[in-house]
């Protein structure tokens, strides 16, 4: 199977990589950009560890082929951090012990980020179904949505 | 495997005639990519249809809306106007998956997958929805009930793809709506899901369309549960004969989502649930 060459734009960066047509974008992200912040978990949709934005949309990188990414615009969990500074979420994961192993937390925190940024007050509610898409398998979750609340105060403060 | 990207529905036509091998149509890829993933089987070519202008947009016509068969449920669900005709079809979309899958998955993609559980294609269904299809020297209008012949397989020719959804024009006092039953709160497939569409003169329903997912091969269009409530202001005894009628029309099998006693059984309640839904939806009380 000969390779295609996608030019796509992560994190902000132009970026190239050669892959074959049925290559997953989690797989090229992983093995072909370095990215190995994105993570495999069930690689059928079902887990969210492998969360990414693709032109600003939330979505399962193991759901979609490294060749669709031509001429797209995607966000990883490397491009979460401003440098040093660690986003609210980051922050708040670690405060609230939002992670043990942290296999899923890579996408929870992107998914989290795309509910901050269209919802900035969510309800408990709210936020147990915008991540119902990422499972956890150590922290039983109720941290995870502590760290998000907390992180969603921090964010409407500096806002202010 | 070959990977192309037209990004006109002609060309799309052109590559999967031409094609001497097996050719797949990738819309979201919410499905085919775990198929893929899973080994299941992999086309010689794969044509992704997210590039077509066409197949990206939701319009509102003279005789409705036509839904480009690469529109994402999170994309539906954005659209107000969409949302306020048809609530129905809107929910029903956006039941499936979680907002990761929300951003790729297609209502067309939904229906050519051919699930008997689809939770979109009971409210397409129910809402009398159409789709144009596109072959390499005609189009036609199928309508949604006619596409799916079976669990996996569809009416369509191998070069044929489905560019559209239409949906009709909603008279005023109009209502539809789609409940699924699940074991979970989310994240699911249906065990039993029922559509219900219909139009009110004077608090009197006046036409009305249903439809039943998961409780046959293929997602049901039931005439007898319809006139179970027309001429009816929904009253107790006609939510027994719609109960009655939905139960009758259910062939489902036994699996572990649920046993075909219990499939039967929900399809009734869930029905007048709906009913019920749909009706106020219109403006009934």
């Amino acid at each position: 199977m000969s390779s295609v060459l996608v030019s796509t734009k992560i994190n902000g960066d132009v970026v190239q990589f050669a892959c074959p047509p049925d290559e997953t974008l989690l797989d090229s992200l992983r093995n072909r950009a370095g990215l190995t912040g994105v993570k495999e978990g069930c690689g059928t949709g079902d887990c969210g560890a492998c969360s990414i934005t693709l032109d600003g949309q939330l979505v399962c990188s193991c759901l979609v082929l490294g060749v669709e990414a031509e001429g797209r615009d995607i966000t990883t969990i490397e491009g979460m951090a401003d440098g040093e500074k660690l986003h609210p979420l980051q922050t708040q994961f670690i405060e609230n012990g939002a992670l043990q192993c942290g296999i899923c937390t890579p996408g929870f925190l992107v998914a989290a980020k795309v509910l901050l940024e269209r919802n900035p007050k969510p309800t408990e509610s709210e936020i147990r179904y915008a991540l119902a898409g990422n499972l956890c398998r150590c922290t039983g979750y109720d941290k995870i949505v502590r760290a998000v609340q907390a992180a969603a105060k921090d964010m409407r403060k500096s806002r202010k | 495997m070959r990977y192309e990207s037209p990004t006109s529905t002609r060309d799309a036509v052109a590559l999967l005639s031409k094609e001497k091998g097996s050719a797949h149509i990738l819309a979201g890829g919410t499905d085919l990519l775990v198929k893929l993933k899973l080994d299941l089987f992999e086309p010689d070519l794969m044509v992704d249809i997210k590039r077509i202008p066409a197949m990206n947009e939701i319009k509102k016509t003279a005789n409705g809306f036509k839904i480009g068969a690469a529109v994402s449920g999170a994309k539906l669900g954005e659209n107000k106007a969409l949302v306020k005709a048809w609530p129905g079809v809107v929910e029903a979309t956006n039941l499936i998956g979680s907002d990761q899958i929300q951003s790729r998955c297609t209502m067309v993609g939904n229906l050519c997958n051919a699930s008997p559980a689809a939770d979109s294609v009971p409210a397409l269904i129910a809402a009398g929805a159409k789709a144009i299809v596109v072959g390499k020297n005609k189009r036609r209008t199928v309508a949604v009930e006619d596409i799916v012949t079976g669990p996996g397989s569809t009416s369509l020719a191998s070069s044929e793809i489905i560019e559209a959804i239409t949906l009709p024009k909603r008279p005023p006092r109009s209502g539809d709506a789609y409940q699924r039953f699940i074991p979970r709160t989310e994240m699911d497939i249906a065990v039993v899901g029922v559509a219900i569409s219909l139009t009110l003169k004077r608090g009197v329903i006046k036409k009305a369309r249903v439809s039943l997912g998961a409780v046959a091969p293929t997602i049901l269009l039931v005439p007898k549960a319809a006139r179970a409530i027309i001429g009816t202001k929904l009253d107790d005894d006609a939510l027994e004969k719609l109960a009655s009628a939905c139960s009758a029309a259910c062939n489902p099998i036994d699996d572990k989502r649920g046993t075909v006693e219990y499939r039967t059984r929900i399809a009734g309640v869930l029905a007048k649930r709906v009913a019920r839904i749909a009706y106020t939806r219109a403006g009934g009380s």
